[in-house]
């Protein structure tokens, strides 16, 4: 196709250009795993909402748990690539894409689930403020409506965010490739050519997108917390929970993070650039973000055990001792006494199974804590009369199963459409001055050939 | 002058007989879901009798406690609707707009007396109560919430009626349909904002009690306590 300019730029665009067998089986493999979930939500559908474990009085389970982890693991990417970018951590340039497509993709899947678990959801477009003839306005003061408006808010941000830098590399792209995808890399990369002028704007736009992503993401997750506290609901009416929501967002979103970047790395030979270096950066990174949790956690507990609130202490009881414990002492396994085994010794720290074990239970962990945090206060509300427990049904399991597999379908195919590590920014990397951006990236260079 | 409907619960004469939730599922069209989807959480009884024991056996006491919506001033699920499908209406109640409802069920998550419930299902009656519906009261759809109304329909029809009359409603015309069936008058049902009524004498009485008064919810149900021993 074209002469080898940089090995760097062969081995990024191996995995775009050659299309090996075992990509059509795992799309085809995962693909029906989705299309079973969108079975199951069909039958929902024509069914109605009682085929789930929902219940008097616990009406939100488990897909508000893949709600509340999903949007968590959103914040893998754009908040951790951000405050890399802007504190010019050198180590980030092999991590952001990953990390950005990580936030896109998990956003879309967690902003399905508000939808997935409307009653009637063929009105799902009643949250959205828009002008109608009736003149009704959603309600401003609903938290739900905070989150529709911030999780927008959050998703074209982080689509903008990813696709910036991305705009380079489908001029590389462009003109790597013939037919069909010139046409197509070459619409994506709106006439880039590598101009000086053009350098210094996409800097300045991602210097921007960089500042102004990050309080986005930590609203975001904030007002997903505020629809539990803003309820008189035993345990959820807490002050805490915002930055705690914030803390388990981080710590969930680095781990997922670990885990895709060490499937990339096994399934598409980037073995020479995503190396042991960025795995054991962002182990630290999980291994302090496993301490706030657990200080949170530990925190929110202990005034509750103090406070003594007889509501408050039957949702106490069934997590620490009672039908929910050994969930909860999972959660706790998971992470915390996990992470902090695998990651605290330099000896396991630095080995990348190391990392991905403890990333695995830290994902198992905190999908357990958004279940803890939701169910077992709805099942245990302020009058005993009501008090009852939640099994999930097949339906919601196929679906929960299902945004899993749609996941690993979307990054499977956003890999297979874009180098899922950004070339340009690895070149510059290796140019000597911070002033190279401006100054010594010609498109030679950069391996786009005029 | 503007109504304020509110309730009285004399705990002292509830037998716990429950004529009052069969009443009330009659007068408001509530679909009967049957014994298995009852005990998975699924029936929608607005308004209940709470059973609790009190004391060790053999020395136990058993208490009733009639539960519907308190129709609180300060409602918790109110704000939390994204639609305005739960809002507060003039007279001070605590309205549902069925067509207004997406089923997010948060009301019902904020709801301290969980008193709010979901259609599951699309409604159904076993033969022959689908000849009994109440013409006066819509059905709800599969996804959307309901909760007691203070029989709505009764308010709405007794103040056309009182407006056609050129006067207000008098203590005693309306009732709904649980204080109507009730054989021991433990439930008293009309105006707080009339001083005289029966309903705001009970509620001034030094028995009286808000449940949950804690949380802060301002309900218009005022629970007189149990003096009786037995």
């Amino acid at each position: 196709m074209s002469q080898t300019v940089d090995p760097i730029t062969d081995d990024l665009l191996r995995p775009v250009l050659r299309t090996s067998p075992r990509f059509w089986l795992t799309v085809a493999v995962l693909g029906l795993i989705v299309a079973a979930g969108a079975g199951a939500w069909i039958y929902q559908l024509y069914y109605g909402f009682g085929v789930t474990g929902i219940r008097w009085p616990i009406f939100w389970a488990v897909y508000v748990t893949n709600f509340v982890f999903w949007i968590g693991i959103s914040h893998a990417g754009t908040l951790i690539s951000a405050i890399l970018r802007l504190m010019d951590a050198e180590w980030r340039r092999p991590v952001t894409r990953c990390a950005e497509a990580i936030t896109v993709f998990a956003l879309m899947i967690g902003g399905m689930f508000p939808i997935i678990h409307l009653g009637r959801p063929w009105h799902f477009f009643w949250l959205i403020p828009y002008p109608n003839q009736r003149g009704l306005w959603p309600n401003f003061r609903s938290p739900l409506v905070w989150d529709f408006l911030a999780i927008t808010t959050y998703l074209i941000g982080s689509v903008l965010f990813l696709a910036l830098p991305m705009i380079p590399d489908f001029a590389l792209l462009r003109d790597r490739t013939t037919g069909w995808r010139r046409r197509v890399y070459g619409t994506l990369a709106l006439g880039w050519r590598g101009t000086t002028i053009e350098w210094q704007r996409l800097e300045t736009a991602m210097s921007i997108m960089a500042v102004v992503i990050l309080p986005v993401a930590v609203s975001v997750h904030t007002i997903v917390s505020f629809d539990f506290s803003m309820a008189p609901v035993p345990m959820w009416h807490s002050t805490i929970f915002g930055p705690y929501f914030v803390a388990g967002a981080i710590f969930s979103g680095v781990a997922a993070l670990i885990l895709a970047m060490a499937l990339l790395r096994r399934f598409l030979e980037l073995g020479a650039y995503l190396r042991p270096l960025h795995f054991e950066n962002l182990g630290k990174l999980l291994l302090l973000m496993s301490l706030v949790w657990s200080y949170f956690v530990f925190s929110e507990r202990l005034t509750i055990w103090y406070g003594n609130d007889p509501a408050e202490m039957a949702v106490f009881r069934t997590t620490q001792e009672g039908s929910f414990a050994p969930l909860y002492w999972t959660m706790v396994v998971c992470n915390f006494i996990v992470p902090f085994a695998l990651l605290a010794p330099k000896r396991t720290r630095t080995t990348i199974s190391g990392c991905v074990a403890a990333s695995v239970a830290v994902l198992v962990g905190m999908w357990l804590e958004r279940f803890l945090i939701i169910v077992p206060s709805l099942g245990h509300k302020h009058l005993p009369y009501s008090w009852a427990t939640y099994r999930p049904q097949p339906v919601e399991i196929v679906i929960t199963i299902a945004t899993f597999a749609a996941m690993t379908l979307f990054y499977v195919l956003f890999a297979k459409f874009v180098p899922i590590i950004s070339i340009w920014e690895l070149k510059v990397g290796r140019q000597p001055a911070p002033a190279a951006v401006d100054l010594d990236v010609r498109p030679e260079a950069m391996g786009v050939r005029r | 002058m503007a109504y304020k409907w509110g309730m009285a619960v004399d705990l002292d004469r509830c037998t716990g007989c429950e004529a009052c939730v069969i009443a009330c599922g009659a007068e408001n069209n509530i679909p009967t879901v049957g014994p298995t989807e009852a005990a998975r959480g699924r029936a929608m009884p607005w308004i209940r009798v709470e059973r609790y024991w009190e004391g060790e056996f053999p020395d136990v006491r058993l208490k009733f406690r009639p539960v519907l919506c308190q129709q609180c001033d300060n409602a918790p699920c109110e704000p939390v609707c994204p639609t305005y499908a739960s809002h507060h209406t003039e007279d001070g109640l605590n309205a549902q707009v069925y067509n207004r409802c997406i089923g997010t069920r948060y009301c019902a998550n904020a709801c301290p007396y969980t008193v709010r419930f979901f259609n599951f299902f699309n409604p159904t009656w076993d033969k022959p109560l689908h000849l009994q519906l109440n013409p006066d009261v819509s059905v709800r759809e599969v996804g959307v919430a309901e909760k007691c109304t203070f029989c709505v329909q009764r308010i709405n029809a007794a103040k056309t009626e009182a407006r056609a009359d050129g006067t207000n409603i008098k203590d005693g015309d309306l009732q709904t349909a649980c204080a109507q069936s009730c054989p021991a008058r433990a439930i008293v049902f009309g105006d707080l904002n009339d001083p005289d009524s029966e309903v705001s004498r009970l509620s001034r009485s030094p028995r009286g009690s808000l449940l949950l008064e804690e949380v802060g919810t301002k309900p218009k149900v005022t629970y007189l306590s149990r003096q009786s021993q037995a």
